[in-house]
């Protein structure tokens, strides 16, 4: 059992009762919901003449079937216009706070949460998606929790959860030139595996986890539940209270930001805190990873090899045949070269401002291959607006990008973002399950914002590494 | 094989809890019964079980005949995946292997299999959040060793008209002359003996501890709990630091 932990402190104190079933009564301080997971909650409610319980501590918006190109409504899809009107009357009923597309504040669930300022340290955050972990960044409990969940969060304000065990995952050393917090997890989820954190919550230190900013802790927490832990976090340091300083939440309230503050010293990891299990990634051996199959854990490092399905443990082997005749590869070869038909710089992963940045510095000056389809979908309209008052837009656009409105888009293919055919896609997603990005035969690489534009610019998979090296040149 | 046939599939020892005189009954769910269907393989991920161009709805109804559409047709041709062979039509228990349900939150998923006529899901490993939503909906997910599972797949591959029969209270699967040692979560094991799984009454019960706790949050501001019954003064009142201090330990004076 752990003890002294963030998770253990912050459990402690959203207790509401232990359940006779074994379970724990869990307060949930922030309830976000979105129009795909919640319409069905809502019609439980009324089912059940039930009025949601603290409308104040839940708020909505919508990004999974928003289109990016012409969002003028009603939307060209019936079925997506049908799920937006629901929201709409949904959350008017119920006085819920809504980030519509016309208040400019409307995004991915996972990126407007943070960017307000609602995501805030030592916080039980729950959502009707399992990319909530995200929000464990900022030190908050944050998880994903299915429709019937929802239906007791609206209710009641609470969950019913079992306790976790806790994993410190410590990442040594110092990431290199070209290598971010996407290749971390990666590498994560490849040595854990992707059932490896079942029954745990990830805690993510170590001084290359320190030193990375928001959007890169950000990108991590958010890929713990493809390793199977459904929440990971990150304590809150100095980096945590710069980002939550200039949130809407404290911008114009400096003496509520010091009073939160104390609390949120207070809910992080004793210096003497028990953890079930340690493990330790050495931070300054990775380079940058890109999935070779059809799970997240199917990764390696850009100058490894495929691996041969008969080297792996027999569980495993299975999958990776399949994966491997899907994705068109062979044991042997390396992912360097594959050929790259779409490339998709977006998702609650990595569309925040500084992913956008990263991606736009390799972008500068070069040209999408004449063979790419390639565009940016911001995280959100906010970053979409800071984008362009930094010029991004027109980096991408001039390259050869389309640049879109904000939304899910291309990581699940809910709108007309979809790959078609067996196109093969160079995502900055979190899935590359078959079928993920709209087209059964389609077929997806993971990597990070940078080793897209890599992508992107040369048409297929390229270390980003030697990119840069031209440039220099 | 498709349709909406959950009801009628399976059979097993059933009924209806003692709860709250507020709540609706809910069922009491110690042993289950009916035809298998083996879904072999591992990491079947939720965009498998339903893909996500079907989340397009706000309703869960007609998902079952949606359930692994992809897997089930190729090309506009019907693939021999076990939901399209006539063998299995009926089955109500499905077997699968390691890491099952793995990826997205979507209910949708064990909604679909629900509503496509399964009534338990017997495998290796289940990912957390699938087999969560699964509890609510009243479905059991029991997982025994990787080679009981293989065994049991192979035995309904061959005698599909086999009755299995999983036991929650007793956490065995039985089948023919075998029963098998499986393991059922204690407190999923608990929900459904005692018919707890859909938990909204019993949260709903704790009314009063809820706001408590959430007054002790130095971080809650909400007019719900500063109207609530039990609010000291009628709110939080102006002594935040206090009620920080107090924190969860204290709670117990609210209620």
């Amino acid at each position: 059992m752990s003890s002294g932990t963030l998770y253990d402190e912050v459990w402690d104190r959203h207790t509401v009762t232990e359940l006779p079933t074994g379970r724990t009564q869990l307060f949930v301080g922030l309830h976000l919901i979105h129009e795909v997971t919640s319409p069905q909650a809502f019609g439980m409610l009324a089912e059940r003449d039930i009025e949601v319980a603290y409308p104040e501590l839940t708020h909505a918006t919508v990004d999974h079937i928003v289109p990016t190109a012409d969002q003028s409504r009603p939307y060209g899809d019936d079925a997506a216009e049908e799920m937006m009107a629901e929201l709409e009357a949904n959350v008017r009923e119920a006085g819920i706070t809504f980030d519509h597309p016309d208040t400019g504040d409307q995004g991915i669930v996972h990126v407007i949460g943070p960017e307000q300022g609602l995501t805030q340290p030592g916080m039980t955050i729950v959502c009707g998606d399992s990319h909530t972990s995200t929000h464990g960044a900022f030190g908050a409990l944050a998880f994903g929790i299915g429709t019937s969940q929802i239906r007791d969060v609206f209710a009641t304000q609470t969950v019913a959860m079992e306790k976790q065990k806790v994993r410190r995952i410590e990442v040594t050393g110092e990431l290199g030139p070209g290598v971010g917090a996407k290749d971390v997890i990666l590498t994560i989820i490849r040595t854990l595996g992707t059932d490896g954190g079942v029954g745990y919550v990830y805690e993510y230190g170590g001084e290359a986890i320190s030193a990375l900013d928001m959007e890169g802790r950000m990108s991590i927490c958010n890929m713990s539940v493809e390793g199977g832990a459904r929440a990971g976090y990150v304590n809150p340091d100095e980096t945590t209270y710069e980002w939550l300083r200039e949130t809407d939440a404290f911008r114009d309230s400096p003496q509520e930001f010091e009073r939160r503050k104390s609390y949120w010293e207070s809910i992080r990891s004793d210096e003497t805190a028990e953890y079930d299990d340690v493990v330790e990634i050495d931070g300054d051996a990775i380079e940058p990873v890109v999935t070779w199959g059809t799970t997240p854990g199917q990764g390696i490092g850009i100058s490894e090899r495929i691996p041969d399905p008969a080297d792996l443990p027999e569980g495993k082997r299975d999958v990776a045949r399949r994966a491997q005749e899907h994705m068109d590869v062979s044991p042997g070869n390396r992912m360097d070269g594959y050929d790259i038909d779409v490339v998709f710089l977006g998702s609650c992963t990595n569309a925040r401002l500084a992913d956008l940045r990263a991606a736009a510095e390799v972008i500068e000056g070069r040209e999408v291959h004449s063979d790419v389809r390639a565009m940016v979908v911001p995280g959100s309209q906010r970053v979409k607006a800071a984008a362009e008052r930094e010029g991004l837009d027109e980096v991408f656009t001039e390259a050869g990008f389309e640049w879109r409105g904000a939304g899910c888009s291309m990581c699940l293919g809910m709108n007309e973002d979809q790959l078609e055919g067996s196109e093969r896609c160079a995502s900055s997603s979190n899935r590359n399950f078959v079928g993920r990005q709209g087209s059964k035969e389609g077929r997806t690489v993971l990597m990070s914002p940078v080793m897209v534009a890599a992508a992107a610019i040369e048409g297929e998979v390229t270390d980003v590494r030697t990119l840069r090296e031209v440039a220099a040149a | 094989m498709s349709g909406e046939s959950s009801a009628e599939a399976g059979s097993g020892t059933r009924g209806d809890a003692d709860t709250d005189p507020d709540s609706e009954p809910v069922e009491i769910i110690e042993e289950t019964s009916g035809t298998g269907i083996p879904v072999r393989g591992n990491d079947i991920d939720t965009d498998q079980i339903i893909p996500a161009r079907y989340l397009k709805a706000i309703t869960f109804d007609g998902l079952g005949e949606y359930a692994f559409y992809d897997q089930r047709f190729r090309n506009g041709e019907a693939t021999d995946h076990p939901f399209n062979d006539d063998r299995f039509r009926g089955a109500s228990i499905l077997v699968v292997n390691a890491n099952f349900g793995c990826g997205s939150s979507r209910e949708h998923a064990p909604q679909a299999l629900a509503r496509w006529g399964i009534d338990a899901v017997v495998g290796e490993s289940f990912a957390e959040i699938f087999a969560g939503n699964c509890l609510a909906l009243g479905m059991p997910t029991v997982t025994a060793n990787e080679e009981e599972i293989r065994q049991l797949q192979d035995h309904v591959s061959e005698f599909p008209d086999t009755e299995i029969s999983v036991d929650v209270a007793a956490e065995t699967v039985s089948y023919g002359e075998r029963t098998v040692e499986a393991n059922v979560d204690t407190a999923q094991r608990t929900a459904l003996v005692e018919g707890v799984w859909d938990t909204t009454a019993l949260l709903k019960s704790n009314r009063e501890t809820i706001h408590g706790t959430a007054r002790s949050l130095p971080y809650v501001e909400s007019a719900s709990i500063e109207s609530a019954p039990g609010a000291p003064d009628g709110g939080r009142g102006g002594n935040t630091d206090t009620e920080t201090e107090a924190g969860a330990t204290d709670r117990a004076g609210y209620d």
